[in-house]
């Protein structure tokens, strides 16, 4: 299996979409309502997330490449988000506390150039963030952002399990997921000793959660200054 | 290419395909969509995807990766009810309340995994029993104190965390054609690495010891030594899919970093033969 996107293909891929995106933003104009020009969009592809899913910014692309690409994205926010952390250390940071942030700050940095990588010239940009709401020079701040990003991360990789075609894909999406568990198991026991897997994110099955594309984009968008477009992304 | 060629061919002997590929909806939706715009060259890549997920498993294989899975979520199950029921094994307060959820996460699997058989009209295979020695029924195994010796316990606890996160991850793939065995696989499995997570927290406390991270590193066992080496072998690899992870693009990404970032799978005879002396034959 080539490692390797074909970015002649992609960019194909790219030009058509974006002219579908223009034909769209033409049925919009000439419907001019929102409610009634978002109805009619969704009904034309099934493969739309609905309304809640922005249509415009930053398209992730469909199939595969698309799921990693938002896989991407995700592990940019994460690595970007462990980048300040370490630079600017929160007030009364232990060593232990210090070392291991650092480990998942390499971690995240080693999958948010994985995915750029493998991705070549199908990979979005780099993406740009907006942390104006954290404070880094708080514990509680710096913990609570990181437990929701694990745990946010760990439900994007469970929820997008099933829309990966590529078994190889599947297994590396696999690979790193268990990772972000690790991760969100010790900062929820930094943040309560015992938490790591608590009822707020582990039902009475003993499962933990799985997020839609949607639902996560959406929580993303509130620390990303960049706008992402994942309308095209496989729902099913 | 002639793709109807191509079906033709496999129809001689899968009469079945097309209803295969039919089930396959997305599959075909997606292939249709993209086979009109992307590059030829493309063409094999979209095909090898579509036709892996419409074979990727029938419901025996599927009950047979579950029954796998209870085999080892009867094995942590088993496990945590006599630890917790060992009297003064586990401290009273934090430790006993994370062993307990732990317990009742593995016992939630057990039933879990039972009725997704059962809906699947595949029988549960029966809970085998177990020597948590490691002796294979002999009861003298090199785990023998796991129930006195806290340190052991939880030296124990700690393989079979990150054995089962590997296993799943192992089998997941033949589980593509379920979406939602798929996706409660992955759900489980996640729930397997936030445990591995907690319990090597313990140890790293408990002996005092900052190099048992809540993560893998390279193929160290964390002290526990050569009887549970088989559960690490394989996990100190740095490169994925053919890309080098240590340094990779230019960032100060260690091998001990690299290997960390990404949990290794086990295929199931690697497993199998992890857990083989701790049941009785």
């Amino acid at each position: 299996m080539k490692q390797h996107f074909n970015g002649d293909a992609y960019a194909q891929t790219t030009n058509e979409l974006t002219a579908r995106g223009a034909q769209r933003r033409k049925l919009l104009s000439i419907f001019g309502g929102t409610a009634v020009a978002a109805t009619i969009i969704t009904s034309c592809s099934k493969d739309d997330d609905g309304p809640s899913m922005p249509t415009d910014g930053i398209d992730l692309g469909s199939g595969d490449p698309g799921i990693l690409n938002y896989a991407y994205a995700l592990e940019q926010l994460e690595a970007a988000f462990y980048t300040q952390v370490i630079t600017t250390l929160y007030t009364g940071i232990t060593a232990s506390e210090q070392a291991l942030l650092t480990d998942i700050r390499d971690h995240e940095i080693a999958h948010r150039e994985f995915f750029k990588t493998a991705l070549g010239s199908a990979a979005i940009p780099g993406l740009e963030v907006d942390f104006s709401k954290i404070d880094f020079s708080s514990r509680d701040s710096v913990l609570a952002t990181a437990k929701a990003f694990e745990d946010l991360g760990v439900s994007a990789y469970n929820g997008a399990g099933k829309l990966i075609q590529s078994p190889d894909y599947l297994l590396l999406a696999g690979k790193i997921v268990s990772v972000e568990a690790r991760h969100a198991g010790y900062i929820r026991d930094l943040i309560s000793n015992g938490s790591f897997a608590d009822s707020t994110v582990i039902d009475t099955n003993g499962l933990d959660k799985a997020n839609t594309p949607a639902d996560v984009l959406t929580v993303a968008a509130g620390f990303l200054k960049s706008k992402l477009n994942g309308s095209n992304l496989p729902t099913s | 290419m002639n793709i109807n060629n191509i079906l033709t061919e496999i129809e001689k002997v899968d009469p079945e395909v097309y209803d295969r590929l039919d089930t396959r909806r997305s599959a075909m939706r997606q292939f249709a969509k993209a086979s009109g715009r992307i590059a030829l060259t493309a063409v094999p890549f979209l095909l090898g995807g579509m036709f892996k997920k419409a074979y990727a498993g029938t419901t025996e294989s599927i009950g047979d990766v579950l029954n796998y899975a209870l085999t080892l979520e009867y094995l942590e199950a088993e496990f945590y009810k006599a630890a917790v029921a060992s009297s003064g094994l586990i401290p009273a307060g934090a430790p006993t309340a994370a062993i307990t959820t732990i317990r009742d996460h593995e016992v939630a699997h057990v039933n879990f995994l039972k009725a997704a058989l059962g809906s699947l009209s595949v029988t549960p295979v029966d809970q085998p029993t177990f020597d948590f020695s490691g002796g294979k029924g002999s009861g003298n195994g090199p785990f023998k104190n796991a129930f006195s010796d806290y340190g052991l316990f939880l030296a124990v606890a700690q393989t079979f965390e990150d054995t089962g996160v590997r296993a799943y991850k192992g089998r997941a793939a033949e589980l593509m054609s379920n979406n939602d065995v798929l996706t409660a696989a992955l759900n489980i499995h996640s729930v397997e690495a936030r445990h591995a997570s907690h319990i090597r927290s313990m140890r790293r406390a408990n002996l005092n010891n900052s190099s048992i991270k809540p993560w893998i590193t390279l193929k160290d066992t964390g002290g526990i030594g050569a009887a549970v080496q088989a559960s690490y072998d394989g996990e100190e690899v740095t490169s994925q899919a053919g890309i080098e992870i240590k340094n990779i693009n230019g960032a100060a990404i260690s091998a001990e970093a690299a290997s960390e970032s990404f949990d290794e799978p086990l295929t199931k005879d690697q497993v199998l033969a992890i857990v083989d002396p701790f049941i009785v034959p």
